[in-house]
């Protein structure tokens, strides 16, 4: 016998708070589709709420994904350390400046998450206090993760700028 | 003797501001006491460490671009590479991730033996990581202790699928290779030897009083800030965080077991070492108990879920088999994958690992994001070594284990 979850009091929640939030679930993850101008209103809420933990941020480039209109799809994992529940919310941003408000002053985990998410995909992630690239060196221009960038890279290897002893 | 009071406003210029007295070292990314490839950029004033700024993507391989574009069962060789002091751990949670999405329900024996072999990963990486901890502290006979029993575990692995570090263990709905008698009897005299070797090392540093005021009090991590900054498993645990993925939603077989979750509630580096000593013990509970009720039957799901390679056996006696064989084998004909997506993760030896695998039709993940503990570990470092002394970098360090391969993936 498994103990009522409160995620499901709390969906209901905040579904009366914004209304016109789309939900629905696959193996038993419950997930709540934000519009962008909301996301950090609604992350707020469930922080309040007692998601405590933001297991990760990461994103999903729809480009050829059949049926998609949208073509990122940033996911937030949220979790609760006290119940041990989980939540996850999907906020979609576009082209051609796809940008959604940072979380860092809600959860600290997400300075990393996001600067990664920013290094692989591209989105700026508005109010995050030092949004660099987290894995790619700095000179680097293209958004790896993203599926218009080739598995082999455009070349990048091959152009680096060589330090050598002599220079150094 | 006395120095006129305006001495030292002579010599040194007005404008002297605080930070000209420090100095910045540079440590790693080539650096023994890093033991992975990164880096962290130290502000220093004399020994003590004001500031650090770590950096990361030295060993960056786009292992999630390659996720792309390996199939389910490929990709599990890329996932040995992300943490190769567990690597049986990241077989298991990338399979396991791959299954949630699929909904496919594994059989009791495969449960038992991929409970077994995660486990027997978690005591080979707190054995490294607490050997390192001791190593870089100065305790070198502590490291080869654990050294050693790492080397029986290694054979246990070799023994079970021929491959020592990168074991490439599982497979979409079951494992490479069933355990065999000698597999179980090589496990059941580890468990009859380790207990030993882990109370000599328990004796050897637990009370040891350098090693003792080198850990105690060095990088303490509060409970919130360990929750707020998205720490996991036994760096969460030593700050007592009672969070563990085995308990709070388990998967495999551990809602069998009894073991308790290790905790501890002071942060430092030293309760993180005794929450791994501690929780090598909780593992052993767990093997004792799992080595003997090994379910019998098959290890792999049956033919009929076409996820699984069949045997010879089947593939040659039975229209299934033939068929499912065909089936999996033709590039254009592999199994079904829903479009959806789906995050699963287990309690890896370094805290949560999970997999968010989304699918598009065939089966190459259309994206395969790893969770990994190891990253968010890192981000805390700067806020653990501030005011600590340069000798407790490696400590502090040591004792998030930090795994470059995983951080940079």
């Amino acid at each position: 016998m498994t103990p009522p979850s409160p995620t499901a009091d709390i969906v209901p929640a905040l579904m009366a708070r914004f209304p016109g939030l789309e939900t629905s679930a696959y193996r038993g993850q419950t997930r709540v589709v934000v519009g962008e101008p909301v996301s950090l209103e609604v992350l707020s809420f469930l922080a309040a709420a007692g998601f405590d933990l933001l297991v990760d941020v990461t994103c999903v480039d729809y480009l050829e994904y059949r049926g998609a209109t949208r073509r990122y799809g940033l996911v937030y994992l949220l979790a609760s350390t006290a119940t041990a529940d989980r939540l996850t919310v999907r906020v979609f941003v576009d082209d051609p400046t796809p940008a959604v408000r940072s979380v860092v002053g809600l959860w600290r985990s997400a300075d990393w998450l996001e600067r990664e998410v920013w290094d692989m995909f591209g989105i700026d992630f508005v109010g995050h206090p030092d949004l660099r690239r987290l894995m790619m060196p700095e000179q680097f221009t293209a958004h790896p993760l993203r599926k218009d960038y080739p598995l082999q890279g455009r070349g990048e290897r091959h152009n680096f700028p060589v330090l050598t002893r002599e220079d150094g | 003797m006395s120095i006129a009071p305006d001495h030292d406003t002579r010599v040194r210029p007005a404008a002297t501001r605080e930070e000209d007295y420090l100095w910045t070292l540079n440590f790693g990314p080539q650096h023994p006491a890093t033991h992975t490839t990164l880096r962290l950029v130290l502000k220093l004033e004399g020994e003590r460490v004001v500031d650090a700024m770590p950096e990361m993507g030295y060993l960056h391989s786009g292992f999630e671009k390659i996720g792309e574009h390996l199939t389910f069962n490929q990709y599990v060789t890329v996932t040995d590479r992300m943490n190769y002091i567990s690597p049986m751990a990241n077989n298991v949670a990338w399979h396991h991730a791959v299954e949630t999405l699929l909904g496919i329900d594994l059989t009791p024996r495969c449960k038992v033996i991929r409970t077994i072999v995660a486990e027997l990963a978690r005591i080979s990486d707190h054995l490294l990581c607490n050997g390192a901890v001791g190593l870089d502290t100065g305790a070198f006979t502590f490291f080869l202790y654990g050294f050693y029993q790492r080397e029986v575990i290694y054979d246990i692995f070799e023994t079970l699928c021929g491959a020592r570090f990168t074991n490439s263990y599982t497979r979409v709905g079951g494992v490479s290779h069933d355990f065999t008698p000698l597999v179980i009897e090589k496990i059941r005299t580890f468990l009859r030897t380790f207990p030993k070797t882990l109370n000599d090392m328990e004796r050897l540093l637990t009370r040891n009083r350098i090693f003792v005021d080198r850990t105690k009090g060095v990088g303490v991590l509060t409970k919130e800030e360990a929750i707020n900054g998205g720490a996991s498993g036994p760096v969460a645990r030593a700050s007592g965080v009672t969070r563990d993925l085995r308990k709070d939603e388990p998967y495999l077989a551990y809602a069998d077991y009894d073991f308790q979750v290790c905790c501890a509630a002071a942060g430092d580096c030293y309760a993180r070492y005794l929450v791994r000593m501690q929780e090598m013990r909780e593992s052993l509970k767990i093997l004792n108990q799992a080595i003997e009720n090994i379910p019998a039957g098959e290890v792999n799901v049956g033919v009929d879920q076409r996820v699984g390679r069949p045997s010879k056996e089947q593939v040659y006696s039975t229209i299934e088999g033939t068929i499912s064989h065909f089936e999996l084998s033709m590039s254009n004909r592999t199994f079904e994958v829903p479009y959806e997506e789906s995050y699963a993760a287990i309690e890896a030896p370094n805290g949560e690992l999970g997999f968010y695998v989304v699918g598009d039709g065939d089966d190459t993940a259309y994206r395969a994001r790893c969770r990994p503990p190891s990253v968010l570990h890192f981000s805390l470092f700067p806020q653990l070594i501030r005011g600590h002394t340069l000798s407790d970098v490696v400590a502090v360090l040591g004792s998030l284990n930090i795994i470059a391969a995983e951080l940079d993936r």
